[in-house]
């Protein structure tokens, strides 16, 4: 397996009223071909805007990227041009699933018009068009023997995706359809364009626990069908556990520990992992919180940012951030005194 | 097919909405004080002369008597005649429509063509020198009195540069008249020269008329740009690497007219009303002017019969503008 995608101690933050805001510190993460990596944190951890500065979809005027880099496929894409990333790379190699499927169509646009018109810029039988110094984009033709065979190829991926009567469901506006439906469609539109890459930002937190299930199957068999590495942000350790190949565990825009997810969920290194998995609901109920609270990202401990919440901390934890520690098989954490598995 | 459903109920409410139109216009027109018999028949009359018109208009009966006349005759299509010029009054407006017409259009294409591109453009780049400059310039154009811009305009450019004509409709005789309104006639009958000669007599008025309306479309089409521009499914066609300015001109474009649309409706509105100022400042042979003197005259069935003309004008475009409304948005109608 060869490494896709590979983030950097990426740091980055935002100006806002308050002050500076540090949301990513040194950050790591590497996905393989063909991976499904699991991005597991609490709601506001930072992993929402991890998966965005994959993208380059962070508001310009407010973000500033303090270090690291983004390589896919041995490329910078915080260096890469900008209007190349957009032509090639995004939406071709990289697609993404949004959050929340009842607002992420168009409203007033049929989901027909909306799924043709990723296709007539993103189709994977053709180069990426270049429309830099020509006609306006919404001017730009759309000959009608590609736009055959791109509704084709459309129909194909609608009905492997589950979607009853394509044709038709082309036809309606967002609305008509279902919170499922738009979803299954959605992740239709992110496999049209043939990508190396899928980031699904939380794909199933929008939709009915039943509905949960059958797109988180959906997109597991999708991706290793076609052989497409997904980047899954969740806040639930189920989801990943289910469909994951391996999970990244975030804590207040600190990476802390990654491995594959059989090692993951059988020996926790991270005092923050084990808490996190010692919280899930038992069988009988009854559940264990961690005391204390998320820290605020204007003004975050030193050190490990989890350290005032630990009961492990020790006074080097306060002081400097633990590098990565190896733990074999692909398994590492980011703590001075983890919790090592029995020999 | 909701859509026809509503075209329909919409052509149904048609009647009533004129008939109250009919009512509340009579009933101002007897609270301003003035005589309409003395009016017409001038200093001179004698008190049997002005007695004998008054019980020959139906001037001598009960209010309610008169309105109910009012309704007879224009239900049957007849708006009277005029009691000064005693020309049928349906034939003056017909005569006069075009050329009001023709002023408002290109008043409503000017402030579309100028207020969206702006609109969009101030939006994306909020906060900017451009946006402070458009948002000066906007509020000033909501907030200048219409005939005092109309004569500034006519002393800037028609009397001191000598740019643009100061009044009147055209030179000449016009083009061979078809549909009535110059732009389109000269160019039906490739008469340039009056086509040249209409557009520059049609300037002044429409910028003037065209300005308060630029400035309302401005700051719709800018608002409803900000409301969409985060919104997820922008995102996702970002995330997506959708090229920026289809985005921007065919996906956001589309979701901030709903609400200027709706403000070109009333806007039209608006727009007639300026025109009564405007025509007469520039001494256009429109429906306004036809209206300045009705009022002057006291001419009751005049005033009326202009009133019944732009209502129904103002209906038909409002529906019009329903129409453009439910292709833009076709969630409702739906």
């Amino acid at each position: 397996m060869t490494t896709l995608l590979a983030v950097e101690d990426l740091s980055l933050g935002f100006a806002t009223e308050a002050g500076f805001a540090s949301v990513l510190d040194r950050v790591n993460l590497s996905i393989e071909r063909g991976q499904v990596l699991g991005l597991v944190g609490e709601s506001g951890c930072g992993k929402t805007t991890l998966a965005s500065a994959i993208l380059g979809v962070l508001p310009r005027h407010s973000v500033r990227i303090a270090g690291g880099r983004i390589l896919f496929q041995g490329r910078d894409l915080l260096t890469a041009g900008p209007a190349f990333v957009n032509q090639t790379i995004r939406g071709r190699a990289i697609t993404f699933v949004p959050q929340d499927p009842f607002t992420s169509f168009n409203p007033v646009f049929t989901v027909g018009a909306q799924v043709m018109e990723i296709m007539k810029w993103k189709s994977p039988r053709r180069a990426a068009p270049d429309w830099v110094g020509r006609l306006p984009a919404f001017l730009a033709p759309y000959p009608s023997p590609q736009r055959r065979s791109d509704r084709e190829a459309v129909l194909e991926l609608l009905d492997a995706v589950q979607l009853p009567r394509p044709a038709q469901l082309l036809r309606k506006y967002p609305h008509e359809l279902s919170g499922g439906q738009r979803q299954r469609l959605m992740i239709a539109m992110a496999l049209l364009p043939g990508p190396d890459l899928v980031i699904a930002d939380e794909p199933t937190t929008a939709l009915d626990v039943t509905i949960q299930a059958q797109i988180l199957g959906l997109i597991r068999r999708l991706a290793s069908e076609r052989n497409v590495a997904v980047l899954l942000t969740t806040h639930d350790l189920g989801t990943a556990y289910e469909i994951c190949d391996a999970v990244n565990v975030m804590y207040a825009g600190q990476d802390v520990e990654s491995a594959p997810v059989d090692k993951f969920f059988a020996a926790p290194a991270h005092p923050y992992t084990t808490k996190l998995l010692a919280s899930l609901p038992r069988a009988d109920g009854s559940a264990t919180g961690i005391p204390g609270e998320v820290p605020v990202m204007i003004a975050p401990p030193s050190g490990c940012r989890f350290h005032p919440r630990c009961d492990r901390a020790a006074e080097q934890c306060r002081t400097a951030r633990p590098s990565v520690e190896q733990l074999g098989g692909g398994h590492w954490v980011r703590c001075y005194r983890p919790h090592r598995a029995a020999p | 097919m909701r859509r026809l459903e509503m075209i329909l109920s919409r052509l149904v409410w048609f009647v009533p909405t004129l008939a109250g139109l009919v009512v509340i216009v009579f009933l101002i027109s007897n609270v301003i004080p003035t005589d309409p018999v003395r009016v017409a028949l001038g200093e001179n009359a004698t008190l049997a002369q002005v007695e004998a018109m008054r019980v020959k208009l139906g001037y001598d009966k009960p209010l309610a008597v008169q309105l109910a006349r009012h309704f007879r005759d224009v239900l049957s299509g007849n708006l009277g005649t005029s009691i000064y010029s005693q020309r049928p009054i349906s034939e003056d407006l017909a005569k006069r429509l075009p050329a009001t017409l023709e002023l408002t259009l290109v008043a409503i294409a000017l402030s579309i063509a100028l207020g969206i591109p702006l609109g969009v453009v101030s939006a994306l780049k909020r906060n900017s020198l451009l946006d402070h400059a458009v948002r000066v310039v906007s509020v000033s154009g909501l907030a200048i009195a219409a005939f005092w811009l109309a004569m500034q305009l006519q002393f800037l450019f028609a009397m001191k540069l000598g740019a643009a004509p100061l009044n009147s409709r055209i030179d000449g005789f016009g083009p061979e008249p078809i549909t009535g309104l110059f732009i389109v006639d000269s160019l039906l009958s490739w008469d340039m020269e009056s086509l040249g000669s209409a557009l520059s007599h049609i300037a002044l008025p429409a910028l003037t008329l065209a300005l308060p309306a630029a400035a309302t479309i401005v700051r719709f089409t800018r608002a409803g740009v900000l409301e969409v521009i985060n919104s997820n499914y922008v995102l996702y066609q970002r995330a997506m690497g959708m090229p920026p300015g289809l985005v921007v001109w065919k996906y956001v474009l589309r979701n901030a007219l709903i609400s200027t649309v709706t403000q070109i409706g009333l806007i039209f509105g608006v727009l007639l009303t300026n025109a009564v100022v405007i025509e007469t400042v520039f001494d256009w042979p429109g429906l306004g002017t036809f209206a300045v003197q009705s009022i002057l005259q006291s001419d009751h069935k005049a005033i009326i019969g202009f009133t019944i003309w732009t209502g129904a004008l103002i209906v038909i475009f409002n529906l019009l503008v329903d129409i453009a409304h439910s292709i833009i948005d076709p969630r409702g109608t739906r």
